[in-house]
């Protein structure tokens, strides 16, 4: 088993739900596919969404909640 | 009590803003800053620093315990809000002064007052100053919605009492679709902000968004005359103008002094902004909101009457009397302030944190740059795009104008993508130069008028 990692393309701050009232776009655990949206990125007050850019088993979240994120750190982590 | 020492709750250009201010006082400055910000300009300026933690402005600088914390472990007579952050939350002004502290401000109160929409309307009305026609409070149902769309025509906007900052706003062009849209837009009013009450304003079209600076000490209010403020992006003010030169001179008057009898109405005390729709075919003017903070662009006010309102809302937290008198402010002259963003105006403004490698600020007469820059200095993600205001002044309009093309020439900074090019173009546009423009030119003009032709050649790859 291979795990694969999801890093951030942008500098800013990573949020797992499209407002603090959402649930997470993905719990700990839950497959995603290439084109799921898993969180969101803040950079100066603009918002982009973040997608998984490959397959993958049992996402792993390494940011928390509204914890700021650096362009190319690591996201998360998924079985392949 | 005069104000010896002052926490400086804010970051960026306001803050070494608000500590030249202080310095120029003789008040002892303490700037807080997030573990982002241990680098800023305001940070290395002012005579302490203290961390108040994360990046995320809602641990930091949102936080309203731990800036009183902070203010309290300084020891300091009084807090400066600056602009955005806690500068406008009633609560944190009440916090401020229930720590024995001055808010360097309007009271908790005024400042809830002004910013509940429904509440500001009706101190507008009172006053006398002419809000936009609709209905003048919150709308029970779709009955009473439509007596109001029948008296005042369309288009009309339904919005959410609880709202603001554009959210919350739905347009509505025909009776057919009022029907349609008011139940909807109360469901999405009660789902977005935990209250479904809707009012009802007519749309002012193609006009323009005309402000006026208040001041006031508790018993004496005075304007410092209007700021012309149309051109805008998505509702965010990209250029804005000292004095609205095309408006006529009775109008001038009637909206200064429309809003300083706002002022007496409240019993205003420090800095605050009125602001307008001004409807040039018609002449009329309508109420918009008040604003109980300084502004961004309080600078092109500050070039033509010559007064530093920063200082004087140090001055006026203190308890003193206001130490001018309408009659010793005069407008000289026009000035002109640019919004340097970091953001890229060829790519659909997309934000351009990272690091200034080369910055050249341009050194002549009646040019100012309110910044918080340095070469060397990284600009975080975590806060908005702006990195400076280029303020220049000019003994009229054509003079400001052309001083202004020199200073954008000028001034260089690289390392990331400003909306330098963006300015350069609107300062050589037609349409900028004989002032025609409204609160929908810009938008509209981006798309018609802006290209990669603006694109400095040196930057085309």
């Amino acid at each position: 088993m291979s795990k694969s990692e999801i890093k951030s393309p942008l500098p800013g701050t990573f949020y797992r739900a499209s407002s603090p009232d959402s649930p997470s776009f993905k719990q700990d655990g839950d497959d995603v596919k290439a084109d799921d949206t898993i969180g969101v990125i803040e950079v100066m007050k603009t918002f982009h969404e973040i997608q998984a850019g490959i397959d993958g088993k049992r996402i792993t979240f390494l940011i928390d909640n509204e914890e700021p994120v650096m362009a190319g750190q690591v996201i998360a982590e998924v079985e392949e | 009590m005069t104000i010896k020492s002052v926490l400086i709750a804010n970051r960026g250009e306001i803050a070494v803003r608000i500590i030249k201010a202080a310095k120029a006082l003789g008040i002892r400055t303490v700037q807080v800053h997030s573990i982002a910000d241990v680098e800023m300009l305001a940070v290395k300026l002012a005579d302490e620093a203290i961390d108040i933690g994360s990046p995320a402005p809602k641990k930091s600088y949102l936080n309203i315990d731990v800036v009183i914390a902070a203010a309290k472990a300084a020891k300091v007579d009084a807090v400066h809000p600056g602009y955005g952050f806690l500068s406008e939350n009633g609560d944190f002004a009440d916090a401020v002064v229930a720590a024995g502290m001055t808010f360097i401000g309007p009271s908790g109160d005024a400042i809830r007052l002004l910013g509940d929409k429904v509440a500001a309307r009706e101190v507008a009305a009172r006053a006398g100053v002419p809000t936009v026609p609709g209905s003048g409070g919150r709308v029970a149902d779709l009955a009473k919605a439509r007596e109001v769309a029948e008296r005042i025509g369309f288009p009309l906007m339904i919005k959410a009492a609880a709202g603001g900052g554009g959210r919350g706003i739905r347009i509505v062009n025909a009776l057919g679709e009022l029907d349609q849209q008011f139940p909807l837009a109360s469901a999405e009013a009660a789902a977005a902000f935990g209250d479904g009450g809707l009012y009802i304003e007519k749309v002012i079209s193609s006009a323009r968004h005309i402000e006026v600076q208040i001041f006031g000490d508790g018993k004496n209010f005075v304007h410092f005359y209007e700021r012309e403020c149309s051109l805008q992006r998505r509702r965010q003010k990209v250029w804005e103008e000292a004095q609205a030169f095309l408006l006529p001179d009775d109008i001038r008057q009637q909206l200064c002094g429309s809003a300083v009898a706002l002022a007496r109405e409240v019993g205003y005390r420090g800095a605050g902004t009125v602001e307008y729709l001004y409807d040039e075919k018609t002449r009329e003017f309508y109420f918009i909101e008040v604003n109980t903070r300084i502004q961004v662009e309080h600078p092109v006010t500050e070039m033509i009457t010559g007064f530093d309102l920063v200082q004087e809302m140090f001055r006026v937290a203190g308890g003193a009397e206001l130490s001018v008198t309408q009659a010793d402010i005069w407008p000289h002259g026009h000035a002109i302030e640019c919004r340097i963003n970091a953001e890229d105006p060829f790519r659909n403004f997309a934000p351009a944190p990272g690091q200034i490698s080369r910055l050249v600020v341009p050194n002549e007469e009646g040019v100012r740059f309110d910044t918080m820059l340095y070469e060397g200095y990284t600009i975080p993600p975590f806060y908005d795009s702006l990195l400076g205001k280029l303020i220049v002044w000019g003994e009229d309009r054509d003079q400001c104008l052309a001083r202004l093309k020199r200073a954008l020439d000028g001034l260089v900074i690289e390392g990331v993508a400003t909306t330098i090019p963006l300015h350069r173009a609107l300062a050589g546009d037609a349409a900028i130069q004989k002032g025609a423009f409204h609160t929908r030119f810009l938008e509209l003009w981006l798309e018609r008028a802006f290209t990669t032709a603006h694109q400095p050649s040196a930057e085309v790859a």
